[in-house]
């Protein structure tokens, strides 16, 4: 086989190539590509840079809902204005490695990679946040946990590409809480995302780093929702409810052990951040 | 049979046609191995310790994480290529007092009110190290780079491993940023490894830099870039 690399400028010419080549490495950032790379656990013959084209980095504001370009960087997440549109999604990718690894790394790689670690994901997933997946005949449209199907895994097919992501645009409340061992260039051992939407009267709770993929904490969310007196905007901040909705949170946890952390550790840091992440989206409005 | 690509890069204003590449090639890998541009050290190549930081066109990464191939059509910009011909000359440097670079910090300690308290306070040491980094500046040639001027100054360097990581990471930051505070300095060299100094004198170093590259207007503005 021919040992190629593609560089196309557009996103019609990349999903042109990936229809004749599927074999394809599609190559984003690199932060993650690169480290297998240099580790010789990838071996890439031919690979598509999406380097070069210049739509996956750009991002829309339409009506009720943001569109995020799957190139778009985690340090022009961090920067208005993308961070005042959606502030949890820049919280989380605030979080994300160091200057070095957010100026190269996407979310659609975020995405792609799928690692139950994926700062972005819990967030991405209470935000009812939709992944937008292109080939050259068509375009689907998927929830996060229906995208990503386990550690390591999505419903990616090698002729698609992963080309953005749409995020509903409400009134909202936005919450990112991260378990690392240090602040900066770490893997979490545990993530909470919460989001409480006061138009349409819904919470969102995503957990990252305590399951195979970003778990939704269901339980939380319909027990908050109730809990909530969304006409006078006050959520429940009472002993007893932050302690009702950690441990909520914490039984939606599937987390396991391994060289990060103890499960019993994970669930414990998942309950403590839910209650800080409600006192914090209450405080917000204080 | 051994697939390669060739491949153009263009690295601190220069263009270098390389032949025989392999895919897989990282850009540190190249201006290691291939270029001879020891500078950006290798270290974890997995992005975890920044020593292998250059800018990609205006944009500061670790080049362990770039793919060569990839890097065609971009500007890179190494430790190597910061040096101080980018510098005006000295006459054309714009001071705001006549006064040397660095003769506060000759002064005796408490003479002179500090600027950048909240940094230096985080290196809290009873030797005299105001004095220690001014005679220090004064040693190290006017022309060399500011902010590699001042990490030699301030005595930010043990072992020097990580030093053009963090030249690089401190250069982009001045650049963005030319008074960062405390917390915007720490953020910027977090992606940076050092484990001989404790960070203290990089820490004096920044804000060293920060006084240096205030003097040094040009910077902001690599030469390369503005042709």
């Amino acid at each position: 086989m021919v040992m190629s690399i593609n560089r196309p400028t557009s996103l019609e010419e990349a999903l042109q190539i990936l229809a004749d080549n599927p074999e394809m490495e599609i190559l984003g950032g690199g932060t993650d590509f690169m480290v297998e790379v240099n580790y010789g656990h990838r071996r890439p013959v031919s690979i598509l840079s999406l380097s070069r084209i210049a739509e996956l980095r750009d991002f829309e504001v339409s009506g009720s809902e943001l569109y995020l370009g799957s190139g778009i960087t985690f340090s022009k997440l961090v920067a208005p204005p993308l961070a005042e549109l959606v502030p949890g999604l820049a919280q989380a990718a605030r979080t994300v490695g160091s200057p070095q690894i957010r100026n190269a790394g996407t979310i659609g790689g975020n995405l792609a990679t799928a690692s139950p670690a994926g700062d972005t994901l819990p967030i991405l997933l209470a935000l009812d946040a939709r992944v937008e997946i292109s080939s050259l005949n068509s375009v689907r449209s998927l929830r996060i946990n229906e995208f990503i199907t386990g550690p390591k895994q999505t419903v990616l097919q090698p002729q698609e590409l992963i080309t953005g992501i749409r995020v509903p645009l409400h009134d909202s409340s936005q919450e990112f809480l991260k378990v690392g061992t240090r602040n900066a260039m770490v893997i979490s051992v545990a993530t909470v995302a919460l989001v409480i939407d006061w138009d349409s009267y819904r919470v969102g709770c995503g957990l990252g780093s305590v399951g195979p993929g970003p778990m939704e904490a269901l339980e939380a969310e319909r027990w908050l929702a109730a809990k909530i007196d969304w006409g006078n905007r006050r959520i429940p901040l009472e002993e007893s409810a932050l302690r009702s909705f950690s441990e909520l949170v914490a039984r939606a946890a599937r987390p396991i052990d391994d060289h990060r952390s103890t499960a019993e550790y994970r669930r414990h840091a998942v309950a403590v951040c839910a209650r800080r992440a409600l006192e914090r989206a209450s405080h917000a409005y204080e | 049979m051994v697939a390669t690509l060739d491949i153009n890069l263009k690295v601190n204003g220069r263009d270098y046609p390389l032949k025989d590449v392999w895919i897989g090639e990282s850009l540190l890998y190249v201006l290691r191995e291939r270029l001879g541009l020891s500078g950006s050290k290798n270290a974890c190549e997995q992005g975890e310790c920044g020593s292998c930081s250059v800018l990609l066109d205006d944009t500061l990464v670790c080049s362990c994480l770039v793919l060569a191939a990839d890097a065609e059509g971009v500007e890179v910009t190494t430790v190597e290529g910061i040096e101080g011909t980018d510098m005006p000359s000295q006459t054309e440097t714009a001071t705001p007092s006549s006064r040397p670079v660095g003769d506060d910090l000759l002064a005796a300690p408490g003479s002179v009110p500090h600027r950048h308290d909240a940094l230096h306070s985080s290196y809290q040491n009873p030797v005299d190290t105001e004095r220690i980094e001014g005679e220090l500046l004064q040693a190290t040639p006017p022309d060399m780079h500011p902010v590699k001027r001042a990490f030699a100054a301030a005595g930010a360097v043990q072992c020097g491993f990580c030093t053009p990581g963090l030249v690089m990471a401190v250069t982009d930051l001045l650049r963005h940023n030319p008074h960062p505070s405390e917390l915007d300095a720490r953020e910027a060299i977090s992606g940076n490894l050092c484990r001989c100094t404790g960070y203290g004198r990089i820490f004096a170093a920044i804000r060293l830099a920060e006084e240096l590259v205030q003097q040094s207007p040009n910077l902001r503005a690599p030469s390369r870039r503005a042709q």
